[in-house]
């Protein structure tokens, strides 16, 4: 009885429990049915798909190796440039290293931070979300206290703060991210089960005997699954957006390694007598945002309607 | 009301005291912040110097008592660059900060706000696309990138404006910026232009379905009276929040575009601080912002309060 229930509210509205019995080849026929209608979650997921193939394919797709210099043929200009060369379709950078390459293997830090760090957040996030969600009382005061005073700072202030302290390494920009980005998923997470424990199944799986953890596993973590999904896929792209700004100041990986956020901070030097040093990394951000976002808006409408994402 | 009041300003109080103990525990991260104070290349001697003038020798406790006790009269110990107080310093370009968020948030008003009312009252218009597309831009676009193309364009090639640098005029004992302030006050908007516009169009989108409305129009009011007087009045209790929190974010979301434009306020003091390693300013700029954030959020509820009277009863 507890079962059917649940079913009503079903894991995320995606499927339901007929068609999840229809196996793994139903579910992507659906997804890609979904898709097809709304031609801008498509375009979000390919956008998104592309960068992953440039991230885990860079040695094969990018022409040159990236950290090679030549400074016979540094700062040459894109290729639509009268003094471009088809050598070099993005052009070179100050030490002659070919853009083009060096965005593509950019993308490797970019998602890993984005991954990672997404990884960390929700992961720690949901186990604290649902102990002060479930458990309440003192325990959850706590919790949301410590919550709220976090989302209450200036976020990029501490980041900068946090980053200048523990030193330039790809580990700890991903630690600094995963942790500091796990307030926001405790904040969902704790207001799902609040809201589930409103709509009343979880007492009636009591009432009947359910023990916890079935109610955890059958229960609270499959309608739990599409509102973290999409905020994970939101905090994602912030994450880019912040790595890259913090290695625009000079504070992310090391300044050996090709990120998007070293270019821009090398091209800033030269921005006015060299733009497309800092013009083409730029776009590449700008387009894993744009995958991103149009993907996760696609992905709140169809996982979770009542999601309004509420943000610094 | 004044219940209301009270309660979050006791939240307000216990969030700065929080605050206080993070930006203290921040430097101890490592569990030596003598050593983070110095360039790599410095001597055992100078390390056990800054020790001793930071008083991190002391036990942790009372080195905690002695910064609380320091910042409840405002004073949070001496920049080491700069050997003045950091609050001095912070006060100092505190208004080169303010100015250059104000700017950026009348953009935001200016052009955020009417994109969102002209995209959620004609929905699926090429209006709304406009709105919506302006919500996107602002999430996808870095400010920091935007500034650096701004310069190219605006700077370099049709030379409208200085590459960087503030400019003032004086005008009654104040010192106002010039022109130099249109570049880095757009690149700064553009996040919070894009907030506006989308929470803007999702506001007048909800409430244009309200059963009240119906009911106005049905009464027979112009379209006009009933945009002028219900539409846009119930959509401005939203967007008030919006405006505040977003304007803490302008105060402190300047790094970027500060260090880029050299605009000499908080965030490229900030900035400065960083690369020196000079991290009492670093602290004391830390704490400076997180009030500054916590006393706007405050007093955006107390509007919100205000304008919304469901509020009055929570």
């Amino acid at each position: 009885m507890d079962d059917k229930k649940a079913n009503n509210k079903n894991v995320t509205g995606l499927m339901i429990d007929e068609e999840k019995k229809k196996g793994i080849f139903y579910f992507f026929y659906y997804v890609g049915r979904l898709l097809w209608k709304d031609k801008t979650g498509l375009v979000g997921l390919l956008i998104f798909l592309s960068v992953i193939i440039s991230a885990v394919f860079s040695p094969y797709l990018a022409p040159y190796d990236p950290l090679k210099q030549n400074l016979k043929i540094s700062k040459t200009p894109p290729v639509w440039y009268k003094n471009g060369s088809i050598h070099h379709i993005f052009g070179t950078d100050d030490l002659g290293r070919d853009i083009l390459s060096r965005i593509i293997y950019g993308s490797r830090v970019s998602l890993t931070v984005g991954f990672f760090g997404v990884l960390i957040a929700s992961s720690l996030g949901m186990i604290i979300g649902l102990v002060s969600g479930y458990v309440g009382g003192k325990l959850d005061s706590v919790i949301m206290g410590a919550v709220n005073l976090i989302l209450a700072l200036p976020y990029l202030v501490f980041v900068v703060f946090i980053a200048a302290i523990l030193g330039r390494s790809l580990l700890n920009v991903i630690l600094i991210f995963g942790f500091t980005d796990i307030p926001i998923f405790v904040r969902v997470t704790r207001g799902e089960v609040m809201q589930m424990r409103e709509e009343g199944f979880i007492e009636a799986a009591q009432s009947v005997g359910a023990t916890t953890s079935r109610i955890l596993f059958k229960h609270i973590i499959p309608n739990l699954i599409g509102p973290i999904v999409t905020l994970a896929t939101f905090e994602m792209s912030a994450m880019i957006f912040y790595e890259s700004g913090l290695g625009f100041l000079g504070l992310s990986v090391p300044p050996s390694v090709p990120s998007w956020g070293n270019m821009l901070s090398v091209g800033r030097q030269y921005i006015t007598i060299y733009p497309w040093i800092a013009a083409y990394p730029g776009l590449a951000i700008v387009y894993t945002g744009l995958g991103i976002n149009l993907l996760g808006d696609w992905l709140r409408d169809v996982l979770d309607p009542r999601l309004r994402r509420a943000k610094k | 009301m004044k219940r209301y009041i009270i309660s979050r300003l006791l939240q307000a109080i216990a969030l700065v005291i929080g605050v206080l103990f993070i930006v203290f525990i921040m430097l101890h991260l490592t569990g030596d912040p003598a050593s983070l104070m110095v360039s790599r290349n410095a001597s055992p001697e100078d390390i056990e110097k800054i020790r001793h003038e930071f008083g991190f020798d002391k036990p942790i406790i009372v080195q905690f008592a002695n910064f609380l006790k320091g910042a409840f009269i405002g004073d949070f110990g001496m920049s080491l660059r700069y050997r003045q107080p950091a609050m001095k310093l912070i006060i100092e370009r505190l208004p080169a900060t303010i100015q250059l968020a104000t700017a950026a948030l009348l953009f935001s008003l200016i052009i955020g706000i009417p994109i969102g009312l002209l995209g959620g009252s004609n929905p699926n218009t090429g209006l709304d696309l406009v709105a919506r597309t302006t919500g996107l831009i602002g999430q996808t676009i870095p400010s920091f990138w935007l500034a650096l193309m701004l310069i190219v364009v605006f700077a370099v090639k049709l030379r409208w404006f200085p590459t960087f640098g503030r400019e003032t005029v004086k005008l009654l004992g104040i010192n106002f910026p010039t022109k130099s302030i249109v570049l880095p006050a757009f690149a700064l908007s553009l996040f919070t232009t894009g907030q506006l516009a989308r929470f803007t169009r999702s506001s007048v989108l909800e409430i244009k379905n309200e059963d009240y409305i119906r009911t106005a129009y049905s009464k027979g009011l112009p379209r006009r009276i009933i945009y002028v007087r219900h539409i846009l009045k119930n959509a401005a209790i939203p967007i008030i929040s919006i405006v505040g929190v977003q304007f803490s974010y302008l105060l402190s979301g300047s790094i970027y575009i500060e260090t880029i434009f050299s605009w000499p306020g908080l965030g490229q003091l900030l900035a400065e601080a960083v690369f020196t390693r000079d991290f009492g300013l670093v602290q004391a700029t830390a704490f400076f912002t997180s009030v500054v954030v916590v006393v706007l959020h405050l007093l955006t509820d107390i509007a919100y309060g205000l304008a919304d009277p469901r509020i009055k009863y929570r």
